[in-house]
């Protein structure tokens, strides 16, 4: 019976409980984001000076995150970490620490660009103003800086939430495992569940992000 | 358009280097306050490079720049007040993109000099008025045709009250329909009495504006003479073949 697939849904609290598992996910994606955005802000800044060291260690930094699949650095900092140094680092720390270093290793190099391809004249004449470094770079610089890295900033957020679903595996019980706790226990009774609550997941999952795009689109249209 | 004996600008053995390349060789250049002076010379011979010194955008590599009296070092302490003396504009018109007119000009009164809103309102809107630009103070320069953006470049610069302006091929960028209508604002300053150093390559406006004209080439000053004079009978025959580029005439 494919039409009563759909109340596996609304059975007991399982709606409830993709709700919550949606916000365990969003959780820990907005806050490696909101961590992400001012520290990818400095690693940029850092990334852009010409000192040879600072060049070195942002370019291995920036590799070796980028480079290595998050699953990887997600076993590292919740397995490997305690066995190595015995610091027992909870799933929720590790997987919020994980996804922060790789957002500031994206958004690092986001903002590098970003700073790059701001002309160099627009240097020059705040200079010729009398405008100091400082001044030169909080009301000329960074204001563009910020407008060019709005559409690739909302990308990586929305990125970051989707990539999030990874920390299933160190244990944490975010909406993709409620989903398929919820098909488990309900395979006889309702066996096209699955379509239905992967379904559910899809659809909670774009709400979540298109609010974002929207407002990316908005801000878009006013700082245009 | 009778210059005053007071000295605004005096540079002495300036020598720049880009590595092993000399761009400026021992230059030495007076100017007086409300002189016009028109550098001439062609591409390459130094001429942006001795503008970009002047404000201290580019380092030094020997004498020195004073600006009323007060030496122009790249990095000191000074350096941003002294600048507040020097208006400039550049060959590419770089407003600020994400600033409307109005703000692209009081930006650096507000801040850098730190008057008030109203006043550096005030002020920048009676300069757009005379540039034909009040209508535009609320436009941003995406919006702005390029004679329009150039013209707004020159009231920015001239918001901070400079004593000496100094124009950096500013119309090379602009179609030539364009051209005009910034001479024309320049042409108005300069009877107005700021002193201004211009680098150029439009003959015809050099000689209506300039008070003296300064021939560079590959670094040195070979001429540095009254503006009829230069025109009219150039010493050097480095100059005479430069002033030839500018002549047509028919076979």
């Amino acid at each position: 019976m494919q039409a009563s697939g759909i109340n596996v849904l609304f059975l007991g609290r399982n709606f409830a409980r993709l709700i919550e598992g949606l916000w365990v996910t969003m959780r820990i994606s907005l806050l490696a984001v909101l961590l992400s955005i001012p520290l990818g802000i400095l690693l940029g800044m850092f990334m852009t000076l010409r000192h040879p060291l600072a060049k070195a260690v942002s370019r291995v930094y920036l590799e070796f995150v980028r480079i290595m699949p998050q699953l990887v650095l997600l076993f590292i900092a919740y397995f490997g970490v305690t066995r190595a140094f015995g610091w027992n680092w909870s799933a929720d720390f590790s997987a919020v620490l994980v996804f922060t270093l790789w957002g500031t290793a994206e958004m690092g190099d986001l903002v590098r660009g970003a700073l790059q391809s701001i002309p160099k004249h627009q240097y020059d004449s705040a200079a010729a103003l009398g405008m100091t470094k400082w001044q030169t770079f909080a009301h000329i610089i960074l204001p563009q800086t910020l407008r060019r890295l709005l559409p690739p900033t909302i990308n990586l957020t929305t990125r970051m939430i989707k990539t999030t679903s990874l920390v299933v595996l160190i244990g944490i019980t975010e909406v993709l495992k409620v989903g398929k706790q919820i098909i488990d226990v309900n395979r006889f009774a309702y066996p096209t569940a699955s379509l239905w609550v992967y379904g559910a997941v899809f659809i909670l999952y774009f709400l979540a992000c298109w609010p974002i795009s929207l407002l990316a689109r908005t801000l878009e249209k006013r700082w245009r | 358009m009778a210059a005053e004996e007071t000295i605004q600008l005096e540079i002495a053995g300036l020598q720049k280097k880009f590595g092993d390349d000399v761009i400026l060789d021992g230059v030495d250049l007076t100017v007086r306050k409300g002189e016009v002076v028109v550098i001439l010379g062609s591409s390459g011979c130094g001429k942006s490079t001795l503008l970009r010194c002047i404000n201290g955008l580019e380092p030094i590599d020997g004498g020195s720049i004073l600006i009323d009296g007060e030496a122009i070092t790249p990095g000191a302490k000074n350096l941003t007040r002294l600048r507040q003396k020097i208006g400039m504009v550049f060959q590419s018109y770089d407003l600020f993109p994400h600033k409307n007119i109005l703000d692209n000009v009081t930006l650096a009164p507000i801040k850098v000099q730190k008057r008030t809103k109203e006043d550096a309102r005030t002020e920048a809107e009676q300069l757009l008025l005379r540039v034909g630009l009040w209508e535009k103070r609320k436009a941003y320069p995406r919006e702005l045709s390029g004679g329009q953006k150039q013209r707004v470049a020159i009231v920015r610069a001239l918001c901070v009250n400079p004593e000496i302006m100094l124009f950096d091929e500013v119309t090379a960028a602009l179609d030539p329909e364009m051209v005009r209508e910034v001479l024309d604002v320049m042409l108005e300053l300069a009877q107005g009495g700021m002193t201004m150093l211009i680098v150029t390559h439009e003959m015809g406006f050099a000689r209506a504006v300039a008070d003296r004209i300064v021939f560079l080439d590959e670094g040195k000053i070979l001429e540095n003479l009254p503006a009829e004079e230069f025109f009219t009978h150039p010493r050097t025959q480095r100059a005479k073949d430069f002033l030839q580029t500018f002549e047509f005439n028919k076979q």
